[in-house]
């Protein structure tokens, strides 16, 4: 692996005490004061993350709507002028290359992908293009701040007033510097992500940590813990090329009729395995690659992400479970160490007071 | 960071303080800031005996997972209980309400490869 890429606010972070690791390529912070802690604030109060590794790609021209309908798995024409779409790109066996926010800007459509795949996915739109499509990354100049929490509003309409009537998976268009502010995020709380150039996105960064009391940074252990609760997939974890969106609970965003890369097989498919929401209430933490057992002991599964859930105090988890165990049983077994433990089945989301509707 | 001059440390971040034959065990000030929040700890069976570098519990922080080892030849003969439902005192006060283990030595345990704060704080660099 060649050497991590910092963020511009690589030395904001530093300053700030952050705790920087390698993800993605790129030198992110993986916490400031506590994961725990950030958690909490995020959920009651409001948090600040810098998310600028993500990949943002625009596409445009004339053939745009129906270049992004046969690549993405939702149905683009639902998408309307102001607004954003939650996606994915399968391969023609129905794998998930990624998932990605689409916002329509009107005049052409900004695709945001995760970092770890901006390369792969650029290459394969690429291969897919259209005539009179135009494709570009705009990755490396495009920066992103997450303000994340229930007094997110209250802050950022100072800075941008004509956010108080945005609504969930509303966006602004880009203003005169090109600054693009949308009312999504992977917290389960009000939220707003700030698309903002790179020469632009200290003096924001510092702006916002200034405007109250009630805004801290945050780092990227706390999003991971607050995306789990309330069950949204991270690529890498729920999401890989050998999984298909039937599994993964994305049925929702997967429109067969729409004709996209890999509809065919989709549809022809009958699925092994499900993704299912686990509790553990005894005294143990669930974790990723931990293995799921029957009564018999035998291997019917293994969790993709658990955690011991900040705000629930209870350990949480999403495990691939083979059917028809996944439908048939409601508790399953896992070893931690040499012990057996029950997890039982719950409903997403884990934690039923976010407030991203708010 | 903290690394009192009064315990001795080893080269897995635990410190040590010896009283007579009772020794008491806990994680240095250096690894609970690595650790990050500390949220679960898995301890001995009191009389359980363990020999010096022996696996006798498990460190779970929201990111991961951690053994923890034996640093001196003996048998457990507490283990802080308190723990079970604040295991962040480790990460407040790692020398004291954050203790996890009290040792009978064994006669003539090995306490060669032990480290002085010094040489503790120079391994962290």
């Amino acid at each position: 692996m060649s050497e991590s890429l910092k963020t511009t606010l690589y030395d904001c972070h530093d300053k700030l005490g952050a705790k920087l690791v390698p993800f993605a390529g790129f030198l992110m912070p993986l916490q400031y004061s506590g994961i725990i802690d950030e958690h909490k604030h995020v959920r009651s109060k409001v948090g600040l993350f810098d998310v600028s590794h993500m990949g943002e790609f625009i596409v445009s021209g004339k053939n745009a709507k129906q270049f992004l309908q046969n690549v993405t798995i939702n149905d683009i024409n639902a998408l309307k002028p102001g607004k954003a779409q939650y996606s994915a790109l399968c391969n023609e066996s129905g794998g998930i290359l990624d998932d990605l926010l689409i916002y329509d800007l009107s005049d052409h459509y900004m695709l945001v992908v995760n970092a770890s795949n901006i390369e792969k996915n650029f290459k394969w739109l690429e291969k897919h293009l259209l005539s009179e499509v135009v494709l570009k990354d705009i990755s490396e100049n495009m920066g992103l701040l997450a303000i994340q929490g229930p007094l997110s509003r209250d802050i950022l309409e100072s800075f941008y007033p004509e956010i108080s009537s945005l609504k969930y998976y509303e966006t602004l268009m880009p203003d005169s510097d090109r600054t693009i502010v949308a009312r999504t995020g992977y917290s389960g709380e009000l939220g707003f992500e700030i698309y903002v150039s790179n020469d632009k996105i200290v003096d924001l960064w510092n702006k916002l940590l200034g405007a109250s009391e009630h805004i801290r940074p945050v780092g990227l252990g706390c999003r991971d813990s607050l995306r789990l609760e309330m069950g949204y997939c991270l690529y890498g974890h729920e999401l890989n090329e050998s999984i298909n969106p039937i599994e993964s609970g994305l049925s929702w965003i997967t429109k067969l009729d729409t004709q996209f890369i890999g509809s065919k097989f989709l549809a022809d498919i009958s699925i092994e395995k499900k993704l299912v929401p686990l509790v553990l209430k005894d005294r143990a933490i669930p974790r990723a690659e931990y293995k799921i057992f029957d009564d018999n002991d035998n291997k019917i599964g293994f969790i993709t992400s658990g955690a011991m859930s900040p705000s629930l105090k209870f350990g949480i988890a999403l495990a691939y479970i083979d059917l028809p165990y996944a439908k048939d049983l409601n508790s399953f077994n896992i070893k931690i160490r040499n012990n057996t433990f029950t997890m039982d089945k719950a409903k997403l989301p884990f934690y039923k007071h976010g407030t991203y509707l708010k | 960071m903290n690394h009192p001059k009064n315990l001795m440390y080893t080269s897995e971040h635990e410190w040590v303080e010896i009283d007579g034959k009772i020794a008491t065990i806990g994680i240095t000030d250096f690894a609970q800031s690595e650790l990050g929040d500390i949220i679960f700890l898995e301890f001995p069976n009191i009389d359980e005996s363990f020999s010096d570098g022996d696996i006798f519990g498990t460190i779970e922080a929201v990111k991961t997972v951690s053994d923890m080892y034996m640093p001196l030849t003996g048998k457990v003969i507490e283990v802080n209980e308190d723990l079970n439902d604040t295991p962040e005192q480790v990460n407040e006060d790692p020398y004291k309400n954050g203790w996890m283990v009290k040792i009978e030595l064994e006669d003539g345990a090995n306490q060669s490869k032990l480290l002085d704060a010094k040489s503790y704080i120079e391994l962290i660099g």
